[in-house]
């Protein structure tokens, strides 16, 4: 069955169209007016001004390595995070702790750790598999090189960019 | 050195020297003020959305060591014009293996040239040192801008159609449309305008309105602006009426927003220009915004005084005063074109497009009769003022 349309009753102003344009313009003149006043504050500019402080503490940066209270990276080369990362981009090199270290115990250390900053998807897989808590994603998010070597974060780097965050996991501390 | 400043102000060399002057002249003013209203949509519609548009692409004015910020907020970006320009230039030229490549190639310069050519009737000041600031004076000035503005349609009619690709042949197609219905209203509308003042050289026209008020507002002449009088309220009417329907179909004729159904991205891609590229495009671009300025300038000078201010004399004095008065009357004429210009830019980013069938409608049903019905009325005030 045929379903008639109801065609709106429009008064003369409207049918001549010329008010709404007139309303149109006030409108976006209004804005115009706005923005040159500097009333409107919507657009950020980008490399002065940025939102990081606006950040949550969940925020997925780029990835890095982090150090106990003694300096010593917490990563004990299990690899958990290199066979869990999607994209394949961490490389991780195991070493050998020479028994007559304070950290004898811990047995592993990562000689190489490498993140490949182009592969990485910033999923945080490798945060949350990570049984010793030594990767965690921070807050930096522009990284942008100009050759892929430099997009390859090694060890020295990751550490760099990690920095300290003490109290997490002390299970390789000395017994007190 | 005397035989040839001799031989240069003989008439017919001085003719031809004074005019290829001008034209080179306004060529340039035009292209520069051509990629600067490029400029201007793109920050005004910007800011009229909320946002900034292009302000990174200065001019580097701290390597030239004055110590100037690159770019602000609201003024940088002036340097966007060049950069774009550049950017064009050194785009791959791509022409598509399936079109026809002797109409795809001329297309963009019969838009561009007709654009162009058209300019040449306009006077764009008084004189400057006796010579009139036209590049040809003659007397069929709006006839020769409508017809050569007319040829324009023939580069997006064969750009559609070379193109053998369906979006730009729709856009031609609607482009054709659009014209035959607002041609005739364009050209109509303007006939009060020349039974008032009973001149069709735009020289003429503009030193009526000098003398006797603008055409839109009758109280500035010369003289003491004033209010007008009864006769000039009457003859104020239709000339009102005419510019409305004129202004309008300029928008048309000009495929602006609202009515820029032969491009209209969201339906047909980017229309009759969608298998250009680089400078081919370019010139497309270029052509739409010089038929602007035509546009505008066309508006200004029928109905806006022209290059007349009140209070500003005209380029007759002798000597340095009458050029520098010359100079100051292009600058007027200037200033009223960049007005409205800046009036195109905000009803595009205003009002929505036009439905096909609500095109056609307010051009055949409403414009036609209007503009008809206004000469008329015109013809009747006329006999009754004289």
């Amino acid at each position: 069955m045929a379903y008639k349309v109801p065609r709106p009753n429009l008064t003369f102003a409207e049918k001549i169209y010329l008010p709404s344009v007139l309303a149109g313009l006030k409108i976006t003149l209004g804005h115009l007016w706005r923005m040159l006043r500097g009333k409107t504050h919507v657009c950020m500019q980008y490399p002065e001004e940025k939102w990081d402080s606006h950040l949550p503490d969940h925020y997925r940066g780029a990835p890095t390595l982090v150090s106990d209270e003694f300096g010593r990276t917490r990563c004990v080369a299990c690899q958990l995070c290199e066979f869990i990362c999607p994209p394949r981009a961490i490389r991780i090199t195991p070493g050998e702790i020479p028994t007559d270290d304070t950290f004898a115990k811990v047995e592993k250390y990562p000689e190489q750790f490498q993140i490949d900053m182009i592969r990485c998807i910033y999923c945080g897989l490798c945060e949350e598999v990570c049984p010793e808590q030594a990767i965690f994603l921070k807050k930096e998010y522009a990284i942008a090189r100009t050759s892929r070597a430099e997009m390859m974060h090694n060890k020295a780097k990751l550490i760099e960019m990690g920095g300290l965050q003490p109290g997490v996991v002390n299970k390789w501390n000395e017994k007190k | 050195m005397n035989a040839i400043l001799q031989f240069l102000s003989d008439p017919l060399p001085f003719l031809v020297w004074t005019t290829l002057a001008k034209s080179a002249g306004l060529l340039g003013v035009v292209l520069v003020m051509v990629s600067y209203t490029v400029y201007a949509e793109r920050r005004v519609s910007s800011l009229m959305q909320d946002r900034l548009g292009p302000n990174r692409t200065g001019f580097p004015t701290s390597l030239l060591g004055f110590g100037i910020k690159d770019w602000s907020p609201f003024l940088g970006g002036l340097g966007q014009p060049i950069a774009d320009a550049l950017k064009l230039l050194l785009k791959e030229d791509f022409t598509p293996a399936y079109v026809n490549k002797f109409y795809y190639w001329i297309a963009p310069g019969l838009g561009i040239g007709a654009a162009i050519i058209s300019l040449a009737v306009i006077p764009f000041g008084s004189s400057i040192a006796g010579v009139d600031m036209v590049i040809a004076n003659v007397d069929i000035g709006p006839l020769f801008v409508f017809a050569i503005s007319s040829l324009g349609v023939y580069g997006i009619v064969l750009a559609g159609w070379s193109s053998n690709s369906k979006y730009p042949f729709l856009g031609a197609v609607r482009s054709t449309n659009q014209l035959i219905s607002y041609e005739l209203a364009l050209g109509l509308s303007i006939v009060p305008l020349i039974l008032i003042i009973g001149k069709l050289n735009l020289v003429e026209i503009v030193s009526y309105q000098v003398q006797n008020g603008w055409m839109l507002l009758p109280g500035i002449t010369a003289k003491a602006p004033h209010l007008p009088t009864l006769e000039q309220f009457l003859t104020w009417i239709p000339v009102f009426i005419a510019f409305l329907v004129f202004t309008i179909s300029m928008f048309a004729e000009t495929n602006r927003l609202p009515f820029d159904l032969p491009e209209a991205e969201t339906e047909l891609v980017s229309g009759y220009h969608t298998e250009y590229s680089s400078l081919k495009f370019a010139l497309f671009f270029l052509g739409e915004y010089t038929a602007m300025i035509t546009g505008s300038a066309l508006i200004v000078t029928l109905f806006l005084g022209g290059w007349h201010f009140p209070g500003i004399p005209d380029g007759s004095a002798a000597g340095w005063l009458g050029v520098m008065w010359g100079l100051v009357n292009i600058g007027v004429f200037l200033a009223k074109v960049v007005a409205f210009l800046i009036f195109f830019i905000f009803i595009r980013w205003t009002l929505p497009r036009f439905r096909y069938d609500q095109l056609m409608k307010l051009g055949w049903i409403w414009f036609f009769e209007i503009a008809l019905v206004n000469i008329f009325i015109t013809a009747l005030i006329v006999t009754y003022v004289h």
